[in-house]
């Protein structure tokens, strides 16, 4: 299971005078489900195209097997992709589709060309059609079938070549909400069923924690943590892991002692510890750890700002000292009323100072964002009215 | 009507019935009937005489035709696989000469062509001609020359066509061959080449119909001895052998061969994105 399969080396990626990766160090395990996860930008497509071959990195070294593979071209790896907008053969029908790998003469171990019989290529085709779920459809063209079938057919297509690596691109970018999570399930499955290696691109980070192995969160060209999905929501590296992985109040704090750390002037048990004394801190708090308490039995004080259905829960925004959190409860404290608020030590988790302390976790503008986007729905539907 | 914008047809729809629809009636009515308007089929019967007429004018037409798409194909391709600046000046380049009169473009290969022209001046001064031992190279009123100005005026309406398919081709379908196992041949043979298809046909149709009814070059160029359709329709409207019964119904019989052409080679590319007429 832990066999190493893909190492990228020092990579540095850059376009004339503008790094799109900086020194970028990963291993890739056999078997595994890995995701790699940033905001636009960060460099994961990039990392992604050095893995497939479209992209030689400007200087360091990528691993296939032990080999180095550098100038190795796509058709000759191992490796193969779903592209963000499946890329489908437009002029072939969804079993040509599937089978052009298959009709392409592989090179044997002698130099010679082997080509595989048209039963085989037929037997292979129709196996994966029964993975992905799309039996009777070979004959069918390709835009006679909705986003998430050719979303299955672009699957199919490249894991019929039974790649030892499949690279995915934003697949279920393109989909609603309810087939998203559908297709989530489905490609666990086939990773599974087929014990191949997913590399898996995405800007979503629920849909990171939810099918990854290792998820690996990206930003400005730089790797930010590389952990399992527990690690990477429980043990933020920085505040920026922090802020793009769930929802996190991040406040400035100082270490008192190990397992003691400061915030507001009062003294809070924490888990971690290893850090100097009185080191400056980001302490994160995540909405779902904070106990609303009446307001004399707090650890600390405040007033309800604003208040938010969300069906599960409400979000709550509330002011302590001028710093706004956001906090999930199922209990409704209306707006303008004061509480206090416990938080229990492994509610509680300390970074070290980063580039991005101070720049994210204060939910002073929350209300506003919210009030933006329902704006920008009213906008679209007066555009049809016409 | 649906839409009130619908109105703004109506000059056009005019215009195509007063001036397609029914003087292609007139035509039929003339192909099949005597200079006393009886009906007859005479005027077809008839036309045996011309059939070296049309079997040159569809020769040459399918010669050009050939001539333009291997000249086209490659320059399509290359142009589209440049940057954008290379293919401004590529495009302005192909689209400059059209911008000058028919005419005066194929007067001008007259004078290149012609036994005491510049070619033949060129030769001369060489000593080529002295080595072969003769007067001058016969260029002009050969089929050759027909065929060299027809695939001369016709050759950008083979490229843009071809062009704009390519270079609007979607990347990502290049990369994903790749990635399934192509090298760069077979990217080229299994998805560019059928994927330009739809270009190739509008290019193909588009440079083979003006050539077949062509009667300005093959009269140029071809100096009378290489007669071809265009010219045998001419002269029986305007020209000594007046009968504009027998040259409706060579018109007519052109026209439901092209028309016949051009469904087979539809059929042949059917399923393609619809083809990019300019």
């Amino acid at each position: 299971m832990s066999k190493e399969l893909i190492r990228l080396a020092n990579c540095t990626m850059a376009f004339d005078d503008e790094v799109v990766l900086d020194n970028i160090n990963l291993y890739i395990n056999d078997k595994e489900f890995l995701t790699l996860l940033g905001p636009s930008g960060c460099g994961k497509t990039t990392t992604l195209r050095i893995i497939g071959g479209f992209q030689t990195p400007t200087s360091g070294d990528v691993y296939f097997d032990g080999v180095r593979i550098n100038a190795v071209p796509p058709y000759k790896r191992a490796i193969n992709t779903v592209f963000q907008k499946y890329a489908l053969f437009p002029h072939l029908n969804i079993f040509e589709n599937i089978a052009f790998g298959l009709r392409i003469p592989k090179t044997d171990p002698l130099g010679r060309k082997v080509k595989l019989s048209e039963e085989e290529i037929h037997q292979r085709v129709m196996e994966m059609l029964e993975v992905v779920n799309l039996r009777g459809f070979e004959r069918r063209r390709i835009t006679q079938l909705s986003g998430g079938q050719q979303q299955r057919v672009a699957i199919a297509r490249a894991l019929v070549n039974r790649p030892k690596v499949l690279l995915l691109d934003e697949p279920l970018g393109a989909l609603d909400l309810k087939l998203r999570k559908d297709m989530q399930n489905e490609l666990k499955r086939i990773q599974k069923a087929m014990e191949i290696t997913f590399v898996y691109v995405t800007h979503d980070q629920e849909e990171a924690l939810a099918m990854s192995d290792t998820v690996v969160v990206m930003d400005g060209g730089k790797i930010q943590q590389i952990g399992t999905p527990e690690d990477i929501y429980n043990e933020p590296k920085n505040a920026f892991v922090a802020d793009f992985i769930g929802e996190s109040n991040i406040i400035d704090g100082i270490m008192r002692a190990d397992g003691v750390v400061e915030i507001f002037n009062r003294r809070f048990v924490c888990l971690d510890g290893g850090f100097d004394k009185d080191e400056a801190v980001d302490v994160v708090i995540r909405p779902e750890d904070v106990d609303i308490v009446p307001e004399d039995q707090g650890q600390l004080k405040g007033t309800v700002t604003s208040v938010t259905f969300k069906g599960m829960q409400y979000d709550i925004i509330v002011d302590f000292y001028g710093f706004k959190w956001l906090i999930q409860t199922t209990d409704l404290s209306p707006v303008g009323s004061r509480i206090g608020i416990k938080i229990d030590p492994d509610g509680i988790h300390v970074m070290k100072k980063s580039r991005y302390s101070g720049m994210f976790g204060d939910y002073s503008s929350y209300s506003e964002e919210y009030e933006e986007i329902s704006g920008a729905g009213y906008e679209e539907d007066s555009g049809n009215a016409e | 009507m649906r839409n009130k914008l619908s109105w703004f047809a109506v000059p056009y729809v005019v215009w195509m019935a007063l001036f397609v629809v029914i003087p292609i009636l007139i035509m039929v009515v003339y192909a099949f009937t005597t200079q006393a308007f009886e009906g007859t089929l005479d005027n077809f019967a008839q036309m045996g005489l011309y059939t070296t007429v049309f079997v040159r004018s569809f020769r040459l037409a399918f010669l050009a035709t050939l001539i333009c798409l291997l000249i086209g194909y490659p320059v399509s391709y290359w142009m589209a696989n440049e940057g954008p600046a290379f293919q401004r000046v590529a495009m302005a380049l192909i689209m400059l000469p059209m911008w000058m009169n028919f005419l005066l473009r194929t007067y001008s290969w007259m004078s290149i062509l012609e036994n005491n022209g510049l070619l033949n001046q060129l030769f001369r001064a060489i000593g080529l001609l002295d080595l072969l031992g003769v007067d001058h190279i016969q260029m002009i009123r050969t089929s050759g020359a027909v065929v060299l100005g027809m695939v001369y005026n016709y050759l950008p309406f083979m490229i843009l066509p071809i062009y704009s398919v390519i270079v609007k081709l979607d990347h990502s379908l290049l990369e994903a061959a790749r990635d399934l196992g192509a090298d760069s041949a077979g990217v080229f043979r299994k998805v560019i080449l059928p994927l330009s298809l739809p270009g190739v046909l509008s290019g193909v149709t588009m440079v083979f119909v003006p050539s077949v009814s062509t009667f300005a070059i093959s009269r140029l160029l071809g100096g009378g001895a290489q007669l071809m359709l265009g010219d045998l329709v001419e002269q029986q409207f305007l020209g000594g052998a007046y009968n504009p019964h027998l040259g409706a119904a060579v018109s007519l019989v052109m026209m439901v061969v092209v028309v016949v052409c051009m469904v087979i080679m539809n059929r042949f590319g059917e399923g393609e994105e619809q083809a990019v007429m300019l």
